[in-house]
């Protein structure tokens, strides 16, 4: 699974971090999203999907099955 | 028959909202919006000003159509199905289109990221313990709604932002007449110019003696060019007026729902397990969705929905309280249960304008619900349901006052 955020769709609301802190934070100052992890483990990829689907500002996208 | 009913359907009277709460159900949706969500995905309904904008029932398409770049949020647009007559002096950021929105909102996120909210949890606790403590110590019966659910995130807010907790009782009077759907044009209007200029009075003392709160951070923007002083406080008065009202009305609500449910009441009593509190949380939001009102939008382009066409230029109503309680999404919906999957509920919207301050209000929801009645677990109505004051002439709906004791 490979991850990308687009931080100009991005609004803040924080449901990635809540769901995947591992593979997603906010930057301190305006809460835009930051990656952690763009190729995140296995074990984290149902929470990763969850995130991208919880996104308000649809700024995560998922490609790629590896 | 079938021809029959549908033709009868088209020639309906548009339903007029809001529309009124069955009596004895005060927690659940209106019985003749469900009922038109149950015939139909889209219809026509009728505002107060006669308009007949379309109103989106099933969850899967306001969640579609709230995250689509086709709907507007731009409150001066014609057409659009505000729930009271407009203001057209000063729009706070909730009522714009990006990129102007995202700029004035980027602003203000940074107190409401989740590391800076989980960093304030132990402050909310001891708010909450200190006002337990006050409850103990005091009179019984009490009104839970002043001695609590209000004070609880108007301290937090008050603190966030850098506005005086003392002068509680001149912001909560006028938020109230500015969030009460009943009140006229002119009353609005009047509160909204006392509150501004209490804001834009606070934005200035920043600007001379800047401290550590949302407030001094909007004036160092202001001195620096980016914000005039009138933005500042027009955000000012969004942040207070959406800080308190909101959560407020979920404690004391949320409260009367578990009193209602004591099974559920006793889940939350008895677990020590975080997960439970926040699920719980999570679930009342979505049995309770207090903002009524729904979701209000411009379409921007014609948009098709279920082999109709919402035409550009029409407006869009997105009745959320409904869709939380869409059984394709949420089981047996009309039943509260603390323990089920509810992260999918709308109770904060979804698309860029959901709610900025969502990860601040779980969080001190989490302390109350976790902290209350464990600490007085007698705790009851000192009256009946029947006798309760709600706010359905709310555009936030809850109950005005709370007779508890324990």
């Amino acid at each position: 699974m490979k991850v990308a955020v687009d931080q100009d769709r991005c609004c803040g609301a924080g449901a990635c971090v809540l769901l995947a802190p591992d593979v997603f934070d906010q930057r301190d100052d305006d809460g835009v999203v930051v990656l952690l992890d763009g190729q995140p483990p296995e074990e984290l990829h149902a929470l990763v999907g969850e995130a991208a689907a919880a996104c308000p500002g649809a700024a995560i996208s998922l490609g790629g099955t590896a | 028959m079938t021809n029959t009913t549908e033709s009868a359907t088209d020639q309906e009277q548009p339903l007029a909202i809001p529309a009124a709460r069955a009596a004895g159900c005060p927690f659940d949706p209106p019985p003749a919006l469900r009922a038109l969500g149950e015939r139909t995905r889209l219809a026509r309904v009728r505002l107060f000003d006669g308009s007949t904008p379309w109103l989106v029932t099933r969850h899967a398409d306001q969640r579609a159509l709230l995250a689509d770049p086709r709907i507007s949020s731009d409150i001066t647009r014609p057409g659009f199905p505000s729930s009271v007559p407009v203001q057209q002096a000063r729009i706070g950021f909730i009522f714009m289109d990006d990129p102007e929105h995202a700029r004035l909102r980027r602003m203000v996120t940074a107190p409401f990221t989740l590391r800076r909210v989980a960093a304030l949890r132990p402050a909310v606790q001891k708010i909450v313990d200190d006002l337990v403590d006050e409850l103990l110590a005091g009179p019984r019966p009490v009104d839970l709604v002043q001695a609590f659910a209000l004070p609880v995130p108007s301290l937090v807010i008050c603190e966030l932002l850098g506005v005086p907790y003392a002068d509680h009782d001149f912001f909560q009077v006028h938020s109230a007449v500015l969030i009460n759907r009943e009140t006229t044009l002119e009353e609005r209007r009047e509160a909204s110019d006392r509150l501004f200029g209490y804001l834009e009075r606070l934005v200035g003392d920043k600007l001379d003696h800047p401290g550590d709160d949302l407030l001094s951070g909007l004036a160092v923007r202001v001195s620096d060019g980016e914000l005039t002083r009138e933005e500042a406080a027009q955000i000012g008065v969004l942040m207070l007026v959406a800080g308190h009202e909101t959560t407020a009305n979920m404690i004391a609500l949320g409260t009367l729902a578990l009193l209602e449910h004591p099974d559920q009441l006793a889940l939350l009593q008895q677990s020590d397990d975080p997960g439970l509190v926040a699920s719980a949380v999570e679930e009342l939001l979505r049995y309770l969705d207090i903002t009524h009102n729904g979701r209000r939008r411009v379409a921007l382009a014609d948009i098709e929905i279920a082999g109709q066409v919402i035409r550009a230029g029409e407006g869009v109503v997105l009745a959320n309280d409904i869709a939380d309680r869409d059984p394709d999404v949420f089981p047996d919906p009309d039943r509260l249960d603390l323990r089920r999957d509810t992260r999918r509920h709308l109770a904060f919207g979804f698309g860029v304008h959901q709610c900025l301050g969502q990860q601040l209000a779980r969080m001190e929801l989490q302390v109350v619900y976790g902290t209350l009645y464990r600490r007085i677990p007698t705790l009851r109505l000192a009256t009946t349901l029947d006798q309760i004051p709600f706010k359905h002439d709310g555009s936030v709906y809850g109950v005005y006052e709370l007779p508890v004791t324990w």
